[in-house]
């Protein structure tokens, strides 16, 4: 069984005017279709790797279950394609965005002081990042709310990485260029101010609750 | 005291300083920025291989990002007043980089990018260049192949590079992000950018349509061959 792109849960220009229908089409239909592309490729030989899921292969990356010559491509596209299905669910029509509540908002609090803290330190790691890669909102192993960001197409489930800190992520932000230079070009913090106004936060609550009891929504 | 001279440079290389005294003071202390050098063409005299667009975007915000952000780091560091090149390699730092070389390789790489290219740019080296890429390569048409393939397989954001060793020898090479094979000891004499923003204007997420396009209508092969030929001095 290959993996396959996801259907968008909306529309390519419901984001607008925060991040443009064209971005969407080429963000989903080309980069996203290539990484499900390469992986299926990558996993033609192994197809008891196929059989563990997207969210297992990612958390194997780094050890060695990911056989030497397929480690690399699996990371990078394995990576891509949970980063990207995650991402576009955690987007929504921006008239649906109320900002988050209840435990979500509850742990926000605990973890950061406040939203507006948590926000500032996420805009920051997501700034931060030089090159090509991700910031992300996610549950530690300990329960508590943690930020942090991943170069290329890494992520916070692929904890046997060097350097990694592991945890579920509940919110993640794409800050690779071809998610927003059509639009923003070399203005990041320009995207990252604007996205805010697409975040899903019932899917953020989701992915808090399944992670608070060690899953992984997907 | 002429405290208002200003040394406009119009013939600037890479990691020239601009003399800028303070006013106001009876000694004149003076504070040196590296500049951010101009490509030796128009904006527009890239098109339509590469749009004037994506050079008002990568040169004048991008690069100008790079000097502004690395100037500002380095001011009343040791690193002040020292070269372009020397920021870069004390920043690297054996491979532990602070935080300064981020800005200060990506200066002298975009600076050597823009000197890699020119209007009408492409075709094929002569010489002494076109042998050793025939011996190293095979053939030219292998070359472009093995140099194209570098630029698509640098995952994320770098850059491929050819490079030359003191003997004229030519090997290929790709870095992630800043990294520049200067850091690694080798002498690069042709460089493509492969960070998206390089491209994604003109050919969006088509990064093999950028690379051929940069291979046979933007090389200046007059300025790889000058390289190679230093490199082996």
């Amino acid at each position: 069984m290959a993996f396959e792109l996801p259907a968008l849960p909306y529309d390519y220009g419901t984001l607008e005017p925060h991040v443009d229908s064209q971005t969407m089409l080429i963000h989903h239909t080309k980069h996203h279709q290539a990484y499900v592309n390469n992986l299926n490729a990558a996993l033609d030989k192994f197809p008891e790797l196929k059989d563990l899921g997207l969210v297992e292969i990612n958390k194997v990356v780094g050890t060695d279950k990911l056989p030497g010559d397929v480690a690399t491509t699996i990371r990078n596209n394995g990576g891509g394609h949970y980063n990207h299905t995650f991402f576009w669910k955690v987007m929504t029509n921006p008239s649906n965005t109320n900002g988050p509540s209840g435990a979500v908002k509850e742990a926000i609090e605990a973890a950061f002081g406040s939203v507006d803290e948590m926000k500032a330190k996420f805009n920051a790691a997501a700034a931060g990042r030089f090159g090509s890669g991700w910031a992300w909102l996610g549950v530690k192993e300990d329960g508590s709310l943690a930020i942090t960001s991943t170069p290329n197409q890494d992520n916070p489930l692929m904890a046997s990485l060097p350097d990694s800190t592991p945890m579920v992520p509940i919110l993640g932000l794409d800050v690779w260029e071809h998610a927003y230079y059509l639009k923003y070009q070399n203005r990041r913090p320009e995207y990252i101010a604007a996205w805010w106004n697409v975040v899903n936060w019932e899917q953020v609550a989701s992915n808090f609750d399944a992670a608070k009891t060690g899953a992984v929504l997907l | 005291m002429a405290l208002s001279m200003k040394i406009q440079a119009s013939s600037l290389i890479a990691g020239q300083r601009r003399v800028r005294p303070m006013t106001g003071r009876r000694a004149v202390v003076i504070k040196a920025a590296l500049e951010l050098k101009a490509p030796p063409y128009a904006l527009d005299a890239l098109e339509p291989h590469m749009s004037k667009q994506t050079l008002e975007f990568h040169w004048g915000k991008h690069h100008r990002a790079y000097v502004d952000n690395m100037n500002k780091q380095i001011a009343g560091t040791p690193l002040d007043g020292k070269s372009l090149e020397e920021v870069v390699l004390a920043s690297w730092n054996g491979g532990s980089p602070t935080p300064v070389f981020n800005n200060a390789a990506q200066v002298w790489n975009h600076t050597f990018f823009w000197e890699s290219m020119k209007p009408n740019g492409g075709g094929a080296p002569t010489g002494k260049l076109a042998e050793a890429i025939a011996r190293d390569f095979g053939s030219f048409d292998k070359f472009k192949e093995e140099f194209k393939a570098a630029g698509l397989t640098q995952f994320g954001s770098g850059w491929a590079w050819l490079n030359a060793d003191n003997s004229g020898k030519l090997s290929l090479s790709k870095t992630p992000n800043a990294v520049t094979p200067v850091v690694e000891g080798k002498t690069p004499i042709l460089t493509v950018d492969v960070w998206e923003h390089a491209y994604y204007i003109d050919v969006q997420n088509r990064r093999p349509d950028y690379l051929t396009t940069f291979i046979e209508k933007l090389i200046n092969w007059d300025v790889v061959a000058e390289r190679y030929a230093a490199a082996q001095k």
